[in-house]
């Protein structure tokens, strides 16, 4: 499973107008959708809604891209994914959208983006970002990741996370 | 953290896409096999040990405004100085220490690129650090977890 968004294809997610409604109800489902039954109506006590009309809205947001999925996600440090290390590649310009979606897809990639260089400081393009339970298991993962690039990357580096200084979902301000 | 193999199989298919539908936890529950009742625990009890976050909306950063991922280089005996000054920069909402000569990661939001942008002068400023700035130009996979290796994990 894979996306590809760029940042001139979000006209279309910008053209859907969001009402004081909708804001309220994502402000509402921030923390997370109630765990009842009917999530819906407990929502729309809380906004003065009907539960249809809540998940109108909401299925609507969806479709329109403003919400882009609602997960059950889990704390991957928690389950014991111990390392993160967040992989960076110089790619070639010329061959970087191939290659991008390609580790896009690999099943072990949480996140792949490209970025800008920052030469002479930052010559990495590619970012994609994975998770082992080991340092070797991280390495492993690089390896098949450079197997696909192949000639295509000049240079990579690995930068392991030490600590988590600050982690809050996005927050939409009131 | 051992989960047994209902809890795996409710984060293997959940993790990324919860059916938006009237009941949510009934239509998992078909899913799972198991009932309605039992994934409303489940989740609350995974909850309660911290395994997962909240079932919850991800939202399209882009409808937040603009953000971007940031790095400076900190002097080792500063870190935790210029850590604390970056996490009370508005809008700073991860922060992640790496081994690297830019050894302070963080993801910063604002309404508008130029307010983002104002906020960064600010912080460059403050730090007397350079830093990089590094928006996504392209997402190619953008925050959709993976597959659990759940045998590596036991």
């Amino acid at each position: 499973m894979s996306t590809s968004t760029s940042l001139s294809d979000t006209a279309t997610q910008n053209d859907f107008a969001m009402t004081e409604r909708d804001r309220e109800l994502i402000l509402a489902t921030q923390a997370g959708l109630p765990l009842a039954s009917d999530p819906w109506a407990e929502l729309g006590k809380q906004l003065d809604m009907g539960a249809d009309e809540v998940l109108a809205r909401f299925q609507a947001m969806q479709q329109a891209g403003v919400i882009r999925r609602v997960a059950a996600v889990p704390d991957h440090y928690r389950l014991g994914y111990r390392y993160n290390g967040m992989t960076v590649w110089d790619v070639a310009d010329d061959r970087i959208a191939e290659l991008g979606t390609a580790i896009g897809e690999l099943p072990f990639v949480s996140h792949c983006y490209r970025r800008p260089r920052h030469l002479p400081y930052w010559s990495f393009n590619l970012f994609a970002m994975v998770h082992g339970t080991t340092r070797e298991e991280v390495e492993d993962k690089a390896a098949q990741i450079r197997a696909v690039l192949g000639d295509a990357c000049q240079q990579h580096t690995i930068l392991y996370s030490s600590a988590i200084l600050k982690k809050t979902g996005l927050r939409l301000r009131k | 953290m051992r989960l047994d193999h209902t809890d795996q199989q409710l984060i293997n298919h959940f993790q990324r896409h919860l059916p938006v539908c009237e009941r949510p936890y009934l239509e998992m529950s078909r899913q799972l096999g198991i009932s309605e009742q039992e994934v409303i625990e489940r989740l609350q009890s995974l909850q309660s040990r911290d395994v997962v976050g909240r079932v919850g909306s991800v939202f399209e950063h882009s409808q937040a405004g603009a953000s971007l991922l940031a790095a400076v280089a900190a002097p080792e005996e500063q870190m935790d100085l210029v850590a604390a000054r970056i996490n009370r920069a508005p809008g700073v909402n991860h922060n992640y220490a790496r081994e690297h000569t830019y050894n302070l990661w963080f993801v910063i939001t604002a309404p508008d690129h130029e307010l983002l942008e104002e906020h960064l002068d600010e912080l460059e400023r403050e730090l007397k650090l350079s830093m990089l700035r590094l928006p996504m130009v392209e997402g190619y996979h953008i925050d959709l977890g993976f597959d659990i290796d759940w045998e590596a994990l036991s």
